[in-house]
């Protein structure tokens, strides 16, 4: 276009009796408007800085991160690390850090299988199966986040009976509306019944890539991989602990307390409610990402693969889903960026998140501004690092151009 | 042309962006009153300063109040839709004072949590929300009006748990409010007694008291007088009780924002002339008449009969004390209409009983 162009000023002087003038020349006209755009840009974060700063100095408001080492003085009911009062408000944002990774991380993983499942019997030729999809996705995604939280939190989970009159299997298992608590596994006094599950399961991933090469060489002839591994890894387990004198594995059994269940690992109402809500949310929207990828292959490649004897599984599996995630990762990426961003709504059901801690520490101390910067930043790299991570994976998936 | 075309969008956007701040730039509080307090103030009485916030109230024509929306007795929505309450009474008579009308008043919700960010950036002229006063609040927040409740942390627990002391709760969660010295108070009080709970944080009042009657936690936490108000909307009022224990000292009262002395002074004058309007007994009843003949040269002065520069130096006519008490009453009819004897709380004065009847409630005398 630009060659072509009837001149720009300087070019083939001679050819053209009048130049165009500058207000009328299109390669002027783009740079003079890059540099307007510039300018109103620049003016405009200049204008808002400069804002900020004089409010801050109008109502003696400081900024700065020095409060990160002063004594936080309030409790967190759940953490992953040792967590108490007397701790630092960077100890408390660390703990809120950590619960929305953990959240968001697990989050993810589940809504991502949920999401391929309902988006697959979304297109499903099974007309209840389908029906059933298509009912979950159009009521989930149209009623908002925050009230499908209230309902799962008041409406379903504390409907579960008191602590009281806990649901319990086997006396090692409790249900109640506080949450799930389970036995948790005590550190073995030898790794070895350890060191055989993780034997076994490096034995299975070599097993199952050796046999998938000879597949791919002969053609034929598939070894029973999963069903294998079921069986291989617990024996070896129990291999490895009839060669023990004594019980190996010790679990931490959860007792009924005074008002709750100690011990072992308890899984609270509030973090299921939230992790349930990100899950079922961002299943919805993942359904739709997964079912419209697997109607962008052309209905040819699915003839060609049962023309070809694959089985309908195989034909998803080896023929479908590779071409469709080339369609699918990419807004797959904005859904997991929402599940992250989303667990910020997590307070309202009392789950102390990155959002709470901030919320609290800006109330303490006074420096909102601050504190959301901090917040603000703390996201931002959260949604970099995932998209970072699902750009790799999507160049991994794309077509290799010949 | 398509590109520069293509260019010129984000150029136009920002046009607009920016000459919208330009339009909201001059309502902030310190650059608008400039131009327009003078004019709207002409025939009133001149304020003490042409800028301050108190001029930016008149030339508005309302005050922006910040209040809680779901504080049985002390800031509520009543039946009728209408913000009601012990602190939003503080509201109205603060109107009262500005415009002679109590119903000049536009009241914001605010959340626990939001009260910081709403004082500091100015969106309120007064926070009236259960409010509790601390140094650091006052240096960071804004500041804090005689305080017009006496409260304290205590704890409601269900009757049948038998909870007697704080020590039973060894082991329990505890719901608390986000944004709170509550929360504070609870992991200051529970360390120094080496008791261990669980705190379950919520962001909101509804969801705090919804989660206690649910059964999530065992107890509840928060102000005394809260817990009572709190403790008639759940379900069943009855099975629950309040410990004896108190945690904390929790004065209550109106905070504005930084940096104006003479609208805090209005505001504080405002809380002081119903403490002494009980005190000298006059009444929402009978305040026309005492202003119009009392011999008493407390109530003339206070009342603005006597002495009228006294209501001027405060940027207010001098009668202003006669329009805040014929719209609210005394200190002592606010309360009872909200908090006393025939409300469900019935609530004692306790401290909160004027000082010539053993309590705290005192007004450095208007002169």
């Amino acid at each position: 276009m630009t060659t072509t162009h009837p001149g720009g000023p300087g070019e083939h002087p001679g050819e053209h009796h009048h130049a165009v003038p500058p207000w009328r020349d299109v390669r002027v006209l783009g740079v003079a408007a890059q540099v307007a755009v510039l300018l109103a840009v620049g003016i405009g974060v200049a204008f808002l800085v400069n804002n900020l700063v004089s409010a801050m100095a109008e109502r003696n408001l400081s900024f700065g991160f020095g409060f990160l080492e002063q004594r936080a003085g309030f409790g967190i009911g759940e953490s992953p690390v040792p967590y108490d009062p007397n701790d630092s408000y960077g100890q408390a944002f660390l703990v809120g850090l950590l619960n929305t990774l953990f959240v968001s991380v697990l989050g993810i993983v589940l809504a991502t299988v949920l999401g391929v499942v309902v988006g697959v019997a979304r297109l499903s030729p099974n007309w209840l199966l389908r029906r059933i999809a298509s009912a979950y996705v159009e009521v989930i995604r149209n009623t908002p986040l925050l009230l499908q939280l209230f309902v799962i939190y008041f409406v379903v989970l504390v409907q579960l009976p008191p602590v009281q009159d806990s649901l319990s299997l086997g006396g090692a298992l409790f249900l109640n509306q506080r949450g799930l608590f389970v036995p948790a596994p005590l550190r073995s006094p030898t790794f070895l019944p350890w060191f055989g599950i993780v034997l076994g399961a490096i034995l299975v991933f070599l097993v199952a890539r050796a046999a998938a090469r000879r597949r791919e060489r002969a053609g034929h002839g598939r070894y029973p991989v999963g069903r294998v591994a079921l069986l291989a890894v617990p024996a070896l387990a129990v291999v490895a602990w009839l060669l023990l004198p004594e019980a190996p594995f010790q679990f931490d059994i959860p007792v009924a307390g005074r008002f709750n269940f100690t011990g072992g690992l308890a899984l609270s109402t509030a973090f299921t409610a939230i992790l349930l809500g990100l899950v079922l949310y961002t299943a919805g929207f993942i359904a739709e990402v997964v079912r419209g990828g697997i109607q962008a292959v052309r209905r040819g490649q699915v003839e060609a693969a049962h023309a070809l004897g694959l089985s309908d599984g195989d034909t998803l599996r080896l023929v479908v889903f590779p071409q469709a995630l080339r369609i699918i990762v990419p807004p797959l990426t904005s859904q997991y960026l929402n599940l992250a961003k989303n667990s910020s709504l997590a307070i309202a059901v009392g789950y102390p998140d990155l959002f709470k801690v901030g919320t609290t520490m800006s109330n303490q101390t006074g420096q909102p501004v601050s504190v959301i910067a901090l917040v603000m930043a703390t996201y931002l790299a959260i949604s970099l690092a995932t998209s970072l991570l699902m750009n790799l994976y999507n160049r991994r998936v794309q077509v290799l151009e010949r | 042309m398509r590109r520069s075309l293509v260019t010129l969008v984000p150029i136009l956007a920002l046009a607009i962006v920016l000459a919208a701040c330009g339009e909201t730039a001059p309502s902030q509080p310190a650059s608008s009153a400039d131009g327009s307090a003078p004019a709207a103030s002409a025939d009133a009485t001149p304020p003490p300063t042409g800028d301050g916030r108190l001029a930016l109230i008149r030339s508005r024509g309302n005050l922006i109040c910040g209040v809680n929306d779901g504080l049985p007795g002390f800031g509520f929505i009543d039946e009728g839709g209408e913000n009601a309450g012990f602190d939003v009474d503080y509201c109205r008579a603060i109107a009262a004072a500005v415009f002679g009308d109590p119903e000049a008043v536009e009241f914001r919700p605010v959340s626990a949590d939001n009260r910081p960010t709403a004082l500091q950036g100015g969106e309120v002229d007064v926070l009236i929300r259960n409010t509790t006063w601390t140094v650091s609040r006052d240096s960071a927040w804004g500041l804090f009006a005689p305080t017009t409740f006496y409260d304290g942390q205590g704890m409601m627990v269900r009757s049948a748990d038998g909870i007697a002391t704080l020590e039973d709760l060894e082991g329990a969660t505890i719901c608390v409010q986000t944004g709170t010295t509550t929360e504070l108070n609870l992991a200051d009080v529970f360390e120094a007694r080496g008791i261990d709970a669980e705190p379950l944080p919520f962001g909101d009042d509804t969801q705090t008291y919804q989660a206690y009657d649910d059964g999530q936690c065992d107890a509840v936490t928060s102000d005394r007088s809260q817990l009572l108000a709190q403790r008639t909307a759940l379900s069943n009022p009855d099975d629950h009780v309040i410990l004896d224990e108190v945690m904390s000292k929790e004065p209550l009262g109106p905070v504005v924002p930084l940096g104006d002395e003479g609208w805090f002074n209005v505001v504080k004058w405002v809380v002081f002339a119903t403490f002494e309007a009980e005190e000298q007994g006059i009444t929402q009843a009978n305040v026309a008449d005492m202003a119009a003949s009392s011999d008493n040269p407390v109530v003339q002065r206070l009342l603005g009969a006597a002495n009228p520069e006294l209501g001027q130096g405060l940027g207010l006519e001098p009668d202003w004390a006669v329009d805040v008490i014929s719209a609210v009453g005394n200190y002592g009819e606010i309360y009872d209409r909200h908090l006393g004897p025939g409300t469900p709380f019935e609530l004692e004065r306790g401290p909160n009983a004027l000082w010539t009847d053993g309590g705290l409630i005192y007004a450095p005398p208007y002169r």
